[in-house]
């Protein structure tokens, strides 16, 4: 079967590119492209991918003038119906900004724009992104930003570990995120928000190849189901 | 009635000689809107003025080159019907006045100058010189560049690979900020700035234009005064988000065929982009002032023509196609504008409330620019100007290991971590090798090529001989370039020196110059664009300190097949390490084991004297040959050139980063100090897995004599956790400790 994905374009978005690249490699099928200001999504959407980057400049907040998009209400239409959609850095931050993930992204602890290829650990390896990985398994991938304090209240944090829906979590000091969160689920797991760039670690030019089995476990789960 | 007072053209910053040629081109006297046309296009920074005819001297082509200087950047072909555009220009003056804005804006119009060319930019690249880490306004200064840069590039999504920072009480007073980018572009798609056609329309997109940067061009044309933070307003502020919409919009409307010619509105604004598309054009302009889109209500025609807000540019469309270039920048949510058209009166004419406010006719605009040939002094009297004193006695190093210790911690040396950690070296996914190495190496989209990028010069070695100085600077992105197995093919340049109207400094511009023309004609490196940024002296630290001579050099080289590349890390334990540079261990010489100017000689005895180290341009083509036969035959595991601080850093070096130390031994005909951190030019280091096979392929002969000169020479084995009795741990902690410390204190 052809593998039917799209990466969501805004105004700033700059990782668009990367993402439908690593899909396309990943998958061996291109990936659609998707203009912010479209109100709806091509049909028959296997997967949607909401890149990293500036979108609107990190104007207000990161993420906070993409979330209102024309296309966002289509995008989290989909998820609802349990259309996979990953999140990367600016992506994860739309994310939050539209009410698909818990929490919110702040200025990292140092202040600071942090660009380097950090540890992380998979967390939970039974989701549809994470399956290729061994619960614990240590993982190398670059992050890129300088909003990724993940933070959220205790109760949601409590119920995030509880339900297994902390996906990654850095495995050394980074940007000052609750509980070294790097990334997480949704309820249902069918949405992934992470602020690391599994892109970006896809293939032996980049150093690592750690990201490819997020997207692999993602097509092929998507497969077999 | 006259309104242009004598007290007005010098505001202006024409003096009156220059003002008599303003007459002269008008025939009558200019209005304040074409007086302030004038000045900035005779301004320092518009016209080289004083480095003109000097730059001539400059070799400008090869048969790789597609555009030399005079565009908005340097192409040069890469193959395959893909070309490399590049430039690296100065923003220093705003950077020392608003640090942030102004390394940001910096960053912005570099940009402009590659895009608006057809190519997609894939790389930045900073050289940045800072004053002493303890002068008070440092820290603030280097946070904010640093900030600055990051903020600009990382959001519009071209990776910061690589650049390189220096420090030194000459620039205490001037920081120097020069911000290079090399983009890609189809050879068929490439767009010049020469308004063509009579009638076609001129438009305007990109961001308003609002009051700011007005004179920016005029003040980066005279020293600092005391005032310098009173010119804050003359500082541009950068949005890089318009940025990034500004590139995908012409880039999308560049893969049409409805643009004639394209050039982004950098220093002066609308007056230089309009009078330079016009003149190349051979062609008139006529603008319509009150079309302008405007960011405040009342602005002047004046105003208009001087703002340098940024992230504008203008374009002379195909007659009829303006409703589908609109499209497309309405798309990405910017302006345009149709505010002229192309004429053939050979007139700038601009129309305001239906009046002519501006007629400037051109060929003499261009024509009387001022040119001065300034006098310089000679080399000798140069040299009893600088106050260089001879090398005499060198006191013996008594510990090796602590000498590379202390070097590892200098500021000059530090690890910059701190710095290129701030920056998004990575977007794109093409990177293969950032900062930290000897160049960066960024790969072409989906091919097996990749460019290899570096930003060199070593000022020290300019103020104590410009000549060699500038060879050097031009012959160490050579050496960078090779070292990670890339073809060299060209270099742009951002020549920074203090106030050209004295003789000294005039005699460092001229030498380095001469010096960096014979290094690209030797090299087959010709310059294909560049920048110059004079006035870089100021009053405002007490003293007219002058910068050290930096004319930093930007070099572009080509990996076939990025497969075949090296990098700085030891590999594994066991390999030979092999010095490779000019065989004169066969012959003790007392000018080897150069220690004059030596980073050891500065940092462990508080002296800067002696003279530079001679660059053998000849060796130096074939020992980057050499290498570079080296890397492609597979036969070295890691490269590094040595530089700063001599064998014993790069080697430093080339453990930090593979984690493995090293047992070496010296010549026993030099003096351990002078071998270990002697600045010899023109030597790498490398690592050989198999030496039969290494020993084989040195066996089949060198291809002619001046080959031969260049040998190799082992000098040790990579084993253990440390180098000259120092713990690599502790090396690293040395290494990381400056910028840390000094950040977080």
């Amino acid at each position: 079967m052809s593998f039917r994905s799209a990466v969501v374009t805004f105004p700033g978005s700059n990782c668009d590119r990367d993402l439908a690249v690593a899909l396309e490699k990943v998958s061996g099928t291109p990936a659609l492209r998707v203009w912010h200001g479209d109100a709806e999504l091509p049909e028959k959407l296997d997967f949607i991918a909401l890149p990293g980057g500036f979108s609107y400049g990190d104007y207000l907040r990161s993420g906070a003038m993409a979330a209102r998009s024309p296309i966002m209400q289509a995008v989290a239409q989909a998820a609802g119906r349990g259309v996979p959609v990953l999140g990367i850095c600016n992506g994860f931050q739309v994310l939050t900004e539209s009410g698909l993930l818990p929490g919110a992204l702040m200025r990292n602890a140092n202040q600071h724009f942090i660009c380097r290829t950090v540890r992380l650990s998979v967390e939970n390896s039974q989701s549809l992104f994470t399956a290729g990985y061994e619960a614990g398994q240590a993982l190398h991938v670059p992050v890129a930003h300088h909003d990724g304090n993940y933070f959220a209240d205790e109760d949601t944090l409590d119920r995030l570990e509880g339900e297994g829906r902390v996906a990654f979590r850095y495995a050394e000091t980074v940007n000052g995120s609750r509980r070294d969160i790097a990334g997480i689920l949704n309820e249902a797991g069918n949405v992934l928000g992470m602020m690391p760039h599994p892109e970006r670690a896809i293939e032996r030019e980049h150093g690592s190849t750690d990201g490819r089995a997020l997207f692999e476990s993602a097509i092929r789960g998507l497969v077999e189901a | 009635m006259s309104q242009i007072t004598p007290e007005i053209v010098e505001q202006h910053g024409l003096n009156s000689e220059e003002y008599e040629h303003v007459l002269k081109a008008l025939g009558r006297e200019p209005n304040l809107v074409e007086l302030g046309i004038f000045s900035v296009m005779w301004s320092e920074h518009c016209s080289y003025k004083s480095s003109r005819f000097h730059l001539k001297k400059l070799p400008t082509s090869a048969p790789w080159v597609i555009c030399g200087p005079g565009e908005n950047a340097g192409i040069i072909d890469i193959g395959d019907g893909q070309a490399a555009i590049f430039k690296m220009e100065s923003h220093n003056h705003p950077s020392y006045i608003e640090p942030y804005q102004g390394a940001a804006t910096g960053v912005g119009g570099i940009l402009r100058d590659v895009f608006t060319m057809g190519a997609r930019p894939v790389a930045n690249l900073n050289a940045l010189r800072f004053g002493r880490p303890d002068h008070p306004k440092m820290k603030h200064l280097v946070q904010g560049v640093v900030a600055g840069i990051g903020g600009y590039g990382n959001c519009v999504g071209v990776p910061t690979v690589g650049g390189e920072t220096n420090f030194h009480s000459a620039y205490d007073g001037n920081i120097l900020v020069n911000a290079m980018t090399v983009g890609v572009a189809d050879t068929d798609k490439i767009f010049y700035s020469a308004a063509t056609g009579v009638g076609n329309p001129i438009v305007y997109v990109g961001s308003k234009t609002g009051r700011d940067g007005i004179h920016g061009a005029t003040m980066a044309s005279a020293d600092f005064g005391e005032d310098s933070d009173a010119k804050r307003p003359t500082v541009q502020v950068g949005d890089p988000f318009t940025e990034k919409l500004l590139i995908e919009a012409c880039l999308e409307l560049m893969a049409t065929d409805a643009i004639v010619a394209i050039q982004d509105m950098g220093a002066a604004g609308l007056t230089s982009s309009s009078v330079e598309m016009a003149s190349k054009g051979g062609a008139g302009i006529r603008l319509d002032m009150n079309k302008v889109p405007c960011r405040e209500t009342g602005m002047t025609p004046y105003e208009m023509m001087l703002s340098e807000s940024q992230e504008r540019m203008l374009m002379v469309l195909k007659p009829g196609r303006e409703a589908e270039a609109e499209a497309i920048f309405h798309k990405w949510e910017l302006d345009f504008a149709v505010i002229g058209e192309v004429t053939d009166t050979g007139h700038m004419v601009l129309e305001w409330n239906g009046e002519v406010v501006c007629d400037i006719p051109l060929a003499p605009l261009a024509d009387e620019a001022p040119l001065y040939e300034r006098p310089y002094v000679s080399a000798e009297e140069y040299k009893a100007w600088a106050k260089v004193k001879p090398l005499g006695d060198v006191p013996e190093s008594t510990d090796i290991g602590a000498d590379l210790l202390k070097l590892m911690a200098c500021p000059d040396l530090a690890s910059r971590r701190w710095i290129y950690e701030q920056y998004d070296s990575q977007v794109g996914a093409d990177t293969l090798q950032k900062s930290g190495g000897d160049a960066a190496v960024v790969r072409v989209h989906d091919t097996k090529k990749a460019l290899a990028i570096s930003t060199d010069c070593t000022p020290r070695y300019c103020y104590a001989d410009p000549y060699e100085g500038g060879k050097q600077a031009v012959a160490e992105t050579y050496r960078n370039i090779s070292a990670v197995g890339g073809k060299p093919l060209a270099i742009t340049n951002c020549l920074n020196f203090a106030n050209p109207q004295r003789p000294e400094i005039m005699a460092q511009i001229v030498g380095c110059l001469e010096g960096m023309a014979a290094a690209c004609q030797v090299l087959d490196y010709p310059i294909v664009s560049g920048n110059v940024s004079l006035y870089n002296e100021s009053k405002a630290t007490g003293g007219g300190s002058a910068i050290l001579p930096t004319p930093a050099i930007g070099g572009v080289g080509l990996l076939a097949d990025y497969d075949k590349s090296a990098t700085i890390a030891f590999k594994a334990e066991g390999e030979s390490i092999y010095l490779m540079g000019r065989e004169f261990w066969a012959a003790p010489n007392p000018v080897r084991g150069h220690l004059g100017q030596s980073l050891w000689l500065r940092e462990i005895h508080g002296r800067e004297d002696g003279d530079a180290p001679p660059v053998d341009l000849t060796l130096e083509k074939n020992s980057g040959e050499f290498i570079r036969e080296l890397i492609e035959a597979g036969l070295v595991s890691a490269v590094h050139d040595i530089s700063d601080g001599g064998i014993a850093v790069a080697l430093a070096e080339m453990a930090l980063a593979g984690g493995f130390g090293a047992e070496v031994e010296a010549h026993p005909d030099y003096s351990p100090t002078a071998w270990w951190f002697g600045e010899d030019q023109g030597r790498y280091l490398l690592t050989v897995p198999d030496v039969t096979a290494f020993q084989e392929q040195l066996a089949k002969g060198t291809r002619d004599a001046d080959t031969a000169s260049s040998g190799v020479r082992h000098i040790g084995t990579v084993t253990g956790d440390s180098l000259f009795g120092v713990p690599l741990a502790k090396l690293r902690d040395a290494n990381e400790s400056f910028f840390r410390e000094w950040m977080e204190q």
